[in-house]
């Protein structure tokens, strides 16, 4: 029996105590229950500067004018972050060949409606999947999974072609309708609500006389709460980053990863301004992740797949 | 399980509103999954079909739909030197990026396979790379390969190169490795969370066991561990596969100061499968959209049969493993397979931790 399971029946406090139980038996970690020896963390410390390098990086040369780059060569031109850096965030700013703010609030309305319109009409079907019976049920669960197997280039020139036609062309509907809602959402809610959402709780709103909907928003839709996030939060991070189709459909509105061709455009010489405005348009997420790293570690151990 | 067929179904009210109650029965479930189905159906099934239509003729952006040229199209991509290099280098920079990457997560993951201090804060942080935009990734990586970046000054100095511009740029397979270390970077954290979620999930009596039988630290990874993560080790390789197969992001933006230009570099060094799809449809001076529904179909077919071949091989090799006549291997085998039982339920439990 899941947690989750016990805390839609028992309550919160009957969770906790379960999961403290579950843990009593078994060693917390790893082949020995033994703490690890140095070595261990030196190894960690490694893969963690490693991880976090690159954004560091760009940040350290988004301080630095272009001379102090030319000088630093083989080195990093400066290994603090100076004032310099938000001077130049100003010269992103203020571009006139591309608008940054206008960006983000493109990349923002477009991953905050998808991801919020996914987890929707995810777990509406996941609750319809796992709960409920209808003829051909498996048959049209199987056809959700197998949908997932089809590679996304078949379809980019006839997409491309219909959104022509569509008149949504450098619209923010063709980075946002196709992704309303997806198979993996779907399948991700179906499992979760699988286990962590019992047949009693339906039965009784049913037996109170609540209609399907107010069943599926009153029992279902609270239950599925954890998995929800975590797919909401998969499914932003895959919006936001997402550059192959927005570079196909859009033209002269752009979203956050569409300004760092742009930069380059506006700022060829000078690396400086370049590196800054590719840290502007990441470190948002790195933001998120502050926030909701430890659900997105959860979530991907839970086995979620990429967005 | 599904047993809704018992649950009473409200007499209360009579007439329009038991009529309405029973439609509601029936036709919800229908309802609530229809989102999916038609999404699907128009931004998924149309284009799939579209696809061949559009593969069949001339078609240009502006222009729309030209003359019939059957598989003309399909002809003239196979016979563009281009598209062979392209998939040449895709399956380079997957290699590249796949192989070292795989390594590296299992290592990292029996690292963090540990009764570590701190043990949250080590997860999230080799999950960082996962959140940075890959177009971000590859700028910054483009500086530090670039001529004034952190690796080519030194390798000079060093002596290893003798030319002052960055070779990343000109030699095709260092821009591959170069491409290839910006995969291994954005996904290793990532595979390495979902191969320690398996290896948590092998029981730990199977360990205890190894240890008694004298097995060393080394002996039991690679004879109980990786037995016992099989299911996700395939998982990880396959999707590995389909993603390696379509890289675009770190492709494009990969250019060391206006060499490429954004396509792959001057003697597409570095173009991919996707890139030269990309190209063809939309670059500068090309308008080629039959050609480029061709080169799409052309991916899919790829990267289907090399899934499946995949898969096909992993599962082999892996399955021929367990297969051993030695005894004590077919013992070890079925508390392996409980450990794969499990792990449905560890997993879903790991996300509320």
């Amino acid at each position: 029996m899941s947690t989750a399971f016990i805390e839609n029946t028992a309550g919160r406090g009957a969770a906790r105590y379960a999961r403290k139980r579950a843990g009593q038996g078994r060693p917390v970690a790893g082949p020995s229950a033994r703490r690890p020896g140095w070595v261990t963390y030196v190894l960690l410390s490694v893969v963690f500067v490693a991880s976090v390098f690159p954004l560091y990086a760009a940040a350290m040369y988004g301080s630095s004018t272009t001379t102090e780059i030319a000088r630093s060569v083989g080195t990093l031109p400066t290994w603090l972050p100076t004032l310099r850096l938000f001077e130049n965030f100003g010269a992103v700013f203020s571009a006139s060949q591309f608008n940054f703010w206008a960006a983000l609030a493109n990349s923002l309305l477009v991953a905050v409606s998808v991801s919020a319109s996914t987890v929707f009409f995810s777990t509406l079907a996941g609750f319809s999947f796992s709960k409920l019976t209808f003829r051909g049920r498996q048959a049209l669960y199987v056809t959700v999974i197998a949908t997932m197997a089809i590679p996304s280039q078949v379809g980019t020139i006839p997409m491309f072609v219909m959104m022509n036609e569509f008149g949504w062309i450098d619209s923010l509907l063709a980075l946002a309708v196709p992704g309303l809602v997806g198979a993996f959402g779907v399948f991700w809610m179906t499992q979760y609500l699988q286990e962590a959402l019992p047949f009693e709780l339906v039965e009784a709103a049913r037996i109170d006389g609540a209609s399907m909907f107010r069943t599926f928003w009153s029992i279902a839709l609270p239950a599925a709460r954890p998995a929800a996030a975590t797919l909401a939060l998969f499914t932003f991070i895959g919006s936001w980053n997402s550059f192959f189709w927005p570079s196909v459909v859009m033209r002269s509105q752009l979203t956050m990863p569409l300004v760092v061709p742009q930069l380059k455009g506006a700022f060829t010489s000078d690396t400086g301004l370049v590196m800054s405005g590719v840290f502007l348009v990441a470190a948002p997420l790195l933001i998120v992740f502050v926030f909701a790293g430890r659900q997105l570690v959860a979530g991907v151990m839970a086995g979620a797949v990429k967005g | 399980m599904t047993d809704t067929a018992r649950a009473p179904r409200a007499p209360r009210r009579v007439g329009w509103g038991q009529r309405a109650s029973r439609w509601d029965i029936k036709l919800s479930p229908y309802l609530y999954i229809s989102p999916f189905f038609l999404l699907f159906a128009v931004f998924g099934a149309v284009p799939l079909v579209f696809n061949v239509v559009v593969a069949m003729h001339d078609w240009h952006r502006r222009a729309g739909m030209g003359d019939f040229v059957g598989l003309d199209n399909f002809a003239w991509v196979l016979r563009q030197p281009a598209f062979w290099q392209a998939l040449e280098n895709t399956f380079s920079i997957f290699l590249w990026g796949g192989i070292p990457q795989l390594i590296l997560a299992l290592a990292i993951a029996a690292v963090l396979d540990q009764n570590l201090r701190a043990r949250t804060f080590w997860r999230m942080s080799v999950l960082v790379p996962f959140v940075v935009m890959p177009v971000a990734t590859s700028m910054i990586f483009g500086q530090v390969f670039g001529q004034f970046g952190l690796l080519v000054p030194n390798l000079h100095a060093m002596g290893i190169l003798t030319e002052f511009s960055s070779p990343f740029f000109q030699d095709r397979l260092l821009s591959h490795i170069a491409i290839g270390s910006m995969i291994v970077f954005r996904w290793t954290g990532y595979n390495s969370l979902l191969l320690l979620a398996a290896m948590q999930a092998v029981p730990r009596d199977l360990y205890e066991a190894a240890t008694v039988d004298g097995a060393g630290r080394l002996r039991q990874f690679f004879s109980v561990t990786i037995p016992g993560i099989r299911p996700t080790l395939i998982f990880v390789i396959l999707t590995m596969t389909i993603g390696g197969l379509e890289v675009f992001d770190e492709a494009r933006m990969f250019d060391g100061g206006g060499t490429g230009g954004g396509s792959g570099g001057s003697d597409d060094q570095w173009t991919t499968v996707s890139l030269f799809l990309f190209n063809l449809g939309f670059g500068d001076w090309q308008d080629r959209l039959g050609q480029a529904a061709a080169v799409g179909w052309l991916l899919a077919l790829i990267i289907v049969a090399f899934s499946l071949l995949n898969f096909l091989l992993t599962r082999s090799i892996a399955s021929s493993g367990t297969r051993a006549p030695r005894p004590a291997r077919s013992a070890r085998r079925t508390p392996t397979r409980t450990g794969t039982r499990t792990r449905t339920r560890t997993r879903t439990e790991g996300a509320k931790r």
